[in-house]
């Protein structure tokens, strides 16, 4: 046991969870986007950041380890300001309409979807090359669950990757060939955690998210 | 042709060491090297070789600049467009380039003969504007040199130094760089024969007592990483050595490697003794043509010579070095994203904890140093009596590389002792500004640095000075900028290559980096808005504040000083009360 103290509550928890599960036992809601409880990890949504004393840097609370006297602010002005400028510059990059928890976040932190209205926002082509589901791109916010499931967390399929580098990341197959023509094997996991509906089963598409076909 | 390429390629698979994922990256350089890109059916045939998912091959091709999915041209012209090559007029140059070869950015000749594409800093930055013509660097260019650049004629770099107090560059101009003889007469692998009469503790108390931190940028003491390694008692470690010098305004790293290799591969094996490490790997950067065939050399001369192989000078060590190339990617010198690349992946940062000294390359401990502090360990090591003695006799770890660059007499890299005012780096040494021009602004650190404040033009060059002032000499880079430039079009060029560079993996780079580009080329264009100042601020500070890596966490350093500095540049005067 380790005892640690979250925006001055002191909390006794187990040594080898994290920041965020301790959080979660005591009734302290931190935000996660690319978080999924069924898969690893991978810190990149940074939406969950806190200010450890001490720390130079935030640090992600979904894979920073709890230690025993650590002192953790969850909702300090530094931690607002990312969580708020985050979600901002993502309404800028994509479109986050079929995304509520997204949007929930957005009400929660005040955030003004306008600041970056300027920006040039990613735009693709909707996918349809398939009988079971759609690739709606311009929704991607590139959390990499889909890539993940994909691929050593779930189904071993490995029909997804990134491509790119920097905000001209995008998801997409071998050579960006037709998923029929990939190792895709319609496992629909990568359906099931999208978090935006930019992919969504092709029956589904338009109830959901109001666009037409 | 073709069929003799595949056969080409065929060949190589026959000669590597195992068919597995780390060979990847080498494998689609050569594929690269072979065909002028890597096609689909290329692609397939590597994936099955070294047993890599077609997906995963299709997303390393395309994080890496050198690596193509479509066709290139015989001849690939890339001309640096960072700061400082920018600052000298690459973009003209650029310009001219494609008015004269008829062509596009980044689109081959109808008849396959030339592309020109911009490239990321060079490392020529004494040199600029510079350009690579295929594999052959081209210095110093002007509007009139574009037939040199269509026809790849080399010239430069010089690579001159400059030091009153040389330390690791004392054997510069003594020795034929590749003659390990020669090296060995100036004092070479003294320090490695002292180290093999050397407890492991002594060794690291040695190094920890001399003060020496990482030379990379970071500054992480020395002794500690090594410290961290030893104590964990491993079977199995690695060294690696970080040779992907791509920092803007940095190019120490090339001449170390061009006019003393083997003192950093003495480092490296002092350290590999330290750890037990039997395999190490430098990492130079794709760029550096040059380096790697010296390195080749080096290697090679050093097994002739019993440095490298088994039981090393009778010590009992057996260890090899490998070379790996990057492919065009700033953030493979983040010494994680570095080990991803190693292993065959996009050059992703990892998350730390868990830190290189637990599980670094192929999840193993591991060192992981800069050329120029391998180079400085040999020295101190070679040093003994003096650092076992007298702990204080090099602190702070006696003298620095500094890359001297942008509007100035003497642009170069200079061995000065820490604790030089960098006012005197610049008129004693660099020779003050060219034409006699005064200093607009100077920027310490590279794209990744700060903007120094006026007050601080005299400051003490030593990392703790600088520390108090907020700010950090970084791999130890100093640009000049003159009166007559432009702040915003140095802030654009940087913007622009935070742009190019970010990973893309946390969201706080991948999209800040975009977004402040965009506004402070929205600024540059047609004056600030409203709330630039505030979105730059708020996008800045997050950037620093929570991306993953030092990558994104320096990305927005240039524009936070530049704020501080000439607030005015950033503010809107239509509105009152504005910010």
């Amino acid at each position: 046991m380790v005892t640690l103290y979250l925006d001055d509550i002191k909390v006794d928890v187990d040594e080898n969870i994290t920041i965020l599960e301790a959080a979660e036992k005591v009734g302290i809601e931190i935000p996660t986007i690319c978080f999924h409880e069924r898969l690893t990890p991978p810190g990149l949504c940074r939406m969950c950041v806190v200010e450890v004393e001490g720390a130079r840097v935030l640090l992600p609370s979904c894979i920073t380890k709890v230690r025993d006297g650590m002192k953790v602010k969850t909702d300090s002005e530094r931690v607002v300001r990312a969580r708020r400028t985050i979600l901002e510059m993502l309404a800028a990059s994509t479109d986050i309409s079929g995304a509520p928890e997204l949007n929930e976040q957005i009400k929660e932190y005040s955030a003004d979807i306008d600041r970056f209205k300027d920006s040039e926002k990613r735009t693709f082509p909707v996918k349809d090359d398939n009988p079971f589901y759609m690739r709606d791109y311009s929704k991607c916010i590139l959390c990499e669950r889909c890539v993940q499931v994909c691929s050593a967390d779930i189904q071993f399929s490995y029909a997804l990757t990134t491509a790119g580098r920097g905000y001209t990341n995008h998801i997409t197959t071998f050579y960006d060939k037709k998923l029929p023509e990939t190792s895709c094997v319609f496992c629909g996991n990568c359906v099931a955690v999208c978090p935006t509906n930019a992919l969504i089963a092709s029956n589904e598409y338009g109830n959901k998210t109001g666009d037409t076909k | 042709m073709n069929n003799t390429n595949e056969k080409k390629l065929e060949d190589f698979f026959n000669k590597l060491s195992e068919r597995s994922r780390t060979h990847l990256l080498p494998t689609l350089l050569k594929a690269q090297e072979l065909f002028g890109y890597i096609s689909e059916n290329t692609a397939l045939r590597i994936g099955e070789v070294l047993k890599v998912p077609a997906a995963d091959i299709y997303g390393v091709i395309e994080f890496y600049s050198l690596l193509y999915s479509k066709p290139t041209a015989e001849t690939v012209i890339r001309v640096c467009t960072s700061p400082l090559c920018s600052l000298k007029g690459s973009d003209k140059i650029k310009k001219a380039l494609l008015e004269k070869l008829d062509l596009q950015e980044g689109i081959p000749s109808t008849d396959g003969r030339f592309m020109v594409e911009s490239v990321q800093c060079l490392g020529l930055c004494d040199h600029a504007p510079a350009a690579m013509v295929n594999n052959t660097t081209v210095c110093d260019l002007t509007e009139n040199s574009i037939d040199d650049l269509i026809n790849g004629t080399k010239s430069g770099p010089d690579n001159n130094t400059y030091s009153n107090h040389p330390v690791i560059t004392k054997r510069f101009g003594k020795i034929d760089p590749l003659n390990i003889e020669d090296f060995i007469r100036e004092g070479g692998f003294k320090g490695f024969a002292h180290a093999l009469t050397f407890s492991k503790d002594e060794l690291i108390y040695a190094v920890k007592s001399s003060g020496l931190k990482g030379r990379g940028g970071a500054a992480f003491p020395t002794g500690l990483k090594e410290q961290g390694v030893v104590q964990g008692n491993n079977s199995e470690a690695y060294v690696v050595c970080n040779a992907d010098e791509s920092e803007p305004g940095t190019f120490k790293d090339r001449i170390m490697m061009s006019r003393d290799p083997y003192s950093v591969l003495e480092g490296i094996l002092i350290t590999a003794y330290l750890i037990g490490a039997k395999k190490g790997y430098i990492y130079i950067r794709g760029e550096y043509q040059d380096a790697q065939v010296t390195f080749a050399k080096v290697i090679e001369n050093a097994e002739k010579a019993g440095y490298l192989g088994d039981n090393i000078q009778g010590s009992g060590l057996s260890f090899n070095l490998e070379i790996r190339s990057g492919a065009g990617a700033y953030i493979c010198g983040e010494e994680t994203a570095l080990f991803e690349s190693i292993e065959g992946r996009r050059g992703i940062p990892r998350n730390k904890p868990p830190f290189p000294v637990e599980s670094g390359l192929f999840g193993k401990p591991t060192i992981i140093n800069n050329v120029e502090t391998f180079s400085y360990l040999a020295r101190i090591v070679s040093d003994k009596k003096k650092v076992i003695l007298s702990p204080n006799a090099l602190t702070p770890s006696g003298t620095k590389l500094f890359c001297l660059s942008g509007d100035i007499v003497r642009p170069g890299m200079y061995e000065l002792p820490f604790g030089i005012k960098l006012n005197e780096v610049i008129n004693d040494w660099g020779g003050g500004l060219e034409g006699g021009r005064a200093i607009k602004a100077i920027i310490l650190g590279g794209a990744s640095g700060s903007f120094v404040p006026r007050e601080h033009w005299n400051i003490a060059l030593d990392q703790e000075t600088l520390r108090a002032a907020g700010l950090s000499m970084g791999s130890g880079v100093i640009m000049v900028f003159n009166e007559t430039r432009d702040i915003r079009n140095i802030l654009v060029d940087i913007g622009n290559f935070f742009y190019h560079e970010s990973c893309g993996k946390c969201y706080p780079c991948q999209l800040g980096t975009q977004v402040q580009q965009e506004i402070i080329s929205n600024i540059k264009r047609k004056g600030p808005g409203e709330d630039d100042f505030g979105r730059l601020e708020d996008v800045g500070l997050t950037m620093k504040d929570s991306s993953l890596c030092g990558l994104g966490q320096t990305a927005s350093s240039a524009v936070l000083s530049a704020m501080v500095i000439w607030p005015e540049l950033f503010r809107s005067t239509d509105k009152v009360g504005d910010n």
